[in-house]
């Protein structure tokens, strides 16, 4: 076995990420890493490029140039069913669920079986996707909203129904656009609540503009300016840079 | 209670009391001419049960299912003259042996493509595969570039409009405008009797069931909820891990499928296929019975499709200029005040009112349903 120095394995790991939009770079040279078990919150003024960084990963905008390198995978030449099957989960900022159908099958859809259209065709119900379902709905604080109709859901629980979608997908790296955003103080404290809990074993990457919010969850900061990063570290410490009290956090 | 895979138990009503107005009520009612009229509607019905899935379900509207109704209706009609057209039959042609069409063309001899339509089971085959691939090929040219809604439904009647002018313009190899026509028997077995017309009508019936089933498995299969999430929400689909297009194609190739077995009906029944059931108006028309009847039910499209034809024939006996502006204005009055059409006034108005009539005697616990997309989560 080799014993010495390894460079260090990065659950994810963003380098040099330019994607431009006629001319327009809405992410410039944008490097990061993030490791195992890590919860990274991107903060920024609105344009910084947080929801592209999100939508790049994910596949739902293709980069001009760059790379984005998942436990060693290259995401940018791959499409976005793949990237989800290989561990990468994404929450949208508007809670995008399915309203016309319940709650259960809300879930179901997002269980990680019967992928295929023959899949699909063949999937049965069985006892062990009840389980998982009940069991991410009690987390998500739904067990006995089961058999309602999705759109009969407050917007607090829209949210948590679009997470626990994403919960049942049980991706390495679960990616959250402004989870908080519309909620009430006390859906705020239970999202705080939730994320805490389900971010055992996984990565989660959170744009959040509610500081209070962040303070709660983050391990590390990034914080981004005009598409390229302007600060990064603990919480602490980008709260006292300069830079970012005058372009953000001083408004 | 066990999962049923094709339907629960207020479908199950549904589907055995249409099974008994279209094998008891209509054939012990109607004369054979009429009868045969409804066998010609119900063809249509096939298209609308396919539109039910594809823009009802997964929310992909095409105009252009005539094209598959014309496929499936052309294969049917070619065995079918082919076999009128014997040497026997044709010989004043100057080439005995070939359809009367392209001897009027100065065709001499038999073209490759009809050769194959000598034999029943290619014939089968054929109606059903060469519409399905047909529509594999738009279906995957489109929805893997994901062009969609508005401009998916151009495209699909511009290649209505395009296989009308070739058929319309290849009279030698198609019949041209005036179609295939004398169509005789199958197998040697006369079709234009009126026995043979009622046993027609009970195969159609008999094959419409067996697609009603194959709709009913896919609703109720995760696919069919996969096309509800789809059509609301593509890319929280897409983010879940499944590949949009495919589950598109598969619900176009389905529609294109359930429309080209109603042509294959419509040769068999009518007796003959023209250009005229191919082009843009007649896709339409489709759209438009799927609509009346409910775009998000099975047995209401075909309840639709049964009530516009009954219209279209009487009024247009009567009122032959002003039919197609009642159907132009019937479909508008159907979109802004029921867009769910028949079913969605039959669930929102009559079913409550049967309902109560029921649990006045009966007191049934609270509890929320769905009536038309889903039946929720197992009974536990």
């Amino acid at each position: 076995m080799l014993v010495g120095h390894q460079p260090k394995e990065f659950l994810l790991a963003v380098e040099g990420l330019t994607v431009s939009f006629d001319g327009f770079k809405a992410v410039n040279d944008l490097s990061f890493y993030v490791d195992e078990n890590e919860i990274r919150v991107i903060i920024g003024p609105n344009g910084a490029g947080k929801t592209t960084v999100l939508d790049l990963i994910c596949g739902k905008t293709k980069a001009t140039s760059g790379s984005i390198q998942f436990r060693g995978k290259e995401l940018t030449r791959m499409k976005e069913n793949e990237i989800v099957k290989t561990g990468v989960g994404r929450k949208f900022q508007n809670p995008s669920i399915y309203d016309d159908l319940t709650v259960f099958e809300n879930l179901e859809i997002s269980y990680p079986r019967g992928r295929s259209v023959f899949g699909a065709l063949t999937f049965t119900r069985d006892a062990a996707v009840r389980d998982r379902v009940h069991e991410v709905a009690e987390m998500i604080f739904l067990k006995d909203k089961l058999n309602m109709s999705a759109d009969l859901l407050s917007h607090g629980q829209k949210q948590w129904l679009e997470i626990g979608m994403l919960l049942i997908q049980d991706p390495d790296l679960l990616m959250l656009d402004e989870p908080v955003a519309g909620m009430s103080v006390s859906e705020r404290a239970k999202t705080a609540e939730l994320l805490n809990r389900i971010i055992k074993n996984r990565s989660v990457l959170v744009i959040e503009h509610d500081m209070k919010f962040v303070e709660d969850i983050a391990h590390k900061v990034t914080v981004l300016h005009q598409g390229q990063i302007l600060s990064e570290g603990t919480m602490e410490k980008v709260q006292n840079d300069p830079k970012v009290i005058e372009v953000y956090l001083g408004h | 209670m066990t999962e049923n895979r094709f339907f629960n138990r207020s479908e199950f009503i549904g589907i055995l009391l249409l099974a008994v107005f279209l094998v008891v009520v209509l054939p012990l009612t109607l004369d054979v001419f009429r009868l045969n009229l409804v066998a010609k509607y119900l063809t249509y019905a096939f298209v609308a049960l396919g539109l039910v899935i594809c823009w009802g379900y997964g929310g992909i509207l095409s105009l252009g299912q005539g094209v598959f109704f014309g496929l499936g209706g052309y294969c049917m009609a070619m065995f079918l003259k082919l076999e009128a057209s014997s040497v026997e039959n044709t010989k004043i042609q100057s080439t005995p042996g070939i359809p009367d069409f392209m001897d009027w063309n100065q065709i001499t001899a038999l073209p490759l493509f009809w050769k194959p339509f000598h034999s029943l089971t290619f014939t089968i085959a054929a109606i059903i595969l060469v519409p399905g691939i047909f529509a594999l090929i738009i279906g995957t040219a489109m929805f893997k570039r994901r062009v969609g809604g508005t401009y998916f439904a151009i495209i699909t009647q511009a290649v209505a409009a395009i296989l009308t002018i070739l058929i319309v313009g290849q009279q030698g190899y198609t019949g041209g405008i005036n179609g295939m026509t004398d169509l005789r028997t199958l197998k040697g077995w006369d079709i234009r009797p009126d026995h043979a017309k009622i046993v027609l009508y009970f195969f159609e019936v008999g094959c419409l069931f067996a697609c009603i089933m194959i709709a009913q498995f896919v609703r109720h299969s995760k696919l069919g909820r996969i096309l509800v999430a789809m059509r609301e929400k593509e890319d929280r689909v897409r983010f879940s891990g499944y590949s949009v297009a495919n589950f598109k194609i598969f619900a176009f190739c389905i529609a294109a499928v359930f429309a080209a077995i109603g042509g294959a009906m419509f040769a068999l029944n009518v007796g003959f296929m023209s250009p005229s059931f191919v082009g843009i108006v007649p896709s339409i028309e489709m759209v438009i019975y799927t609509a009346v009847g409910g775009r998000l039910s099975i047995l209401g499209a075909i309840y639709g499709t049964l009530l516009v034809n009954f219209a279209k024939t009487s009024l247009s006996e009567t009122f032959p200029e002003l039919w197609l502006f009642g159907l132009g204005g019937l479909f508008i009055a159907v979109v802004l005040a029921f867009p769910n059409g028949l079913a969605g006034i039959w669930s929102d108005y009559v079913q409550p009112r049967i309902d109560r009539l029921i649990s006045s005697r009966k007191p049934k616990p609270e509890g929320w349903t769905d009536s038309s997309v889903a039946d929720g989560a197992p009974a536990e």
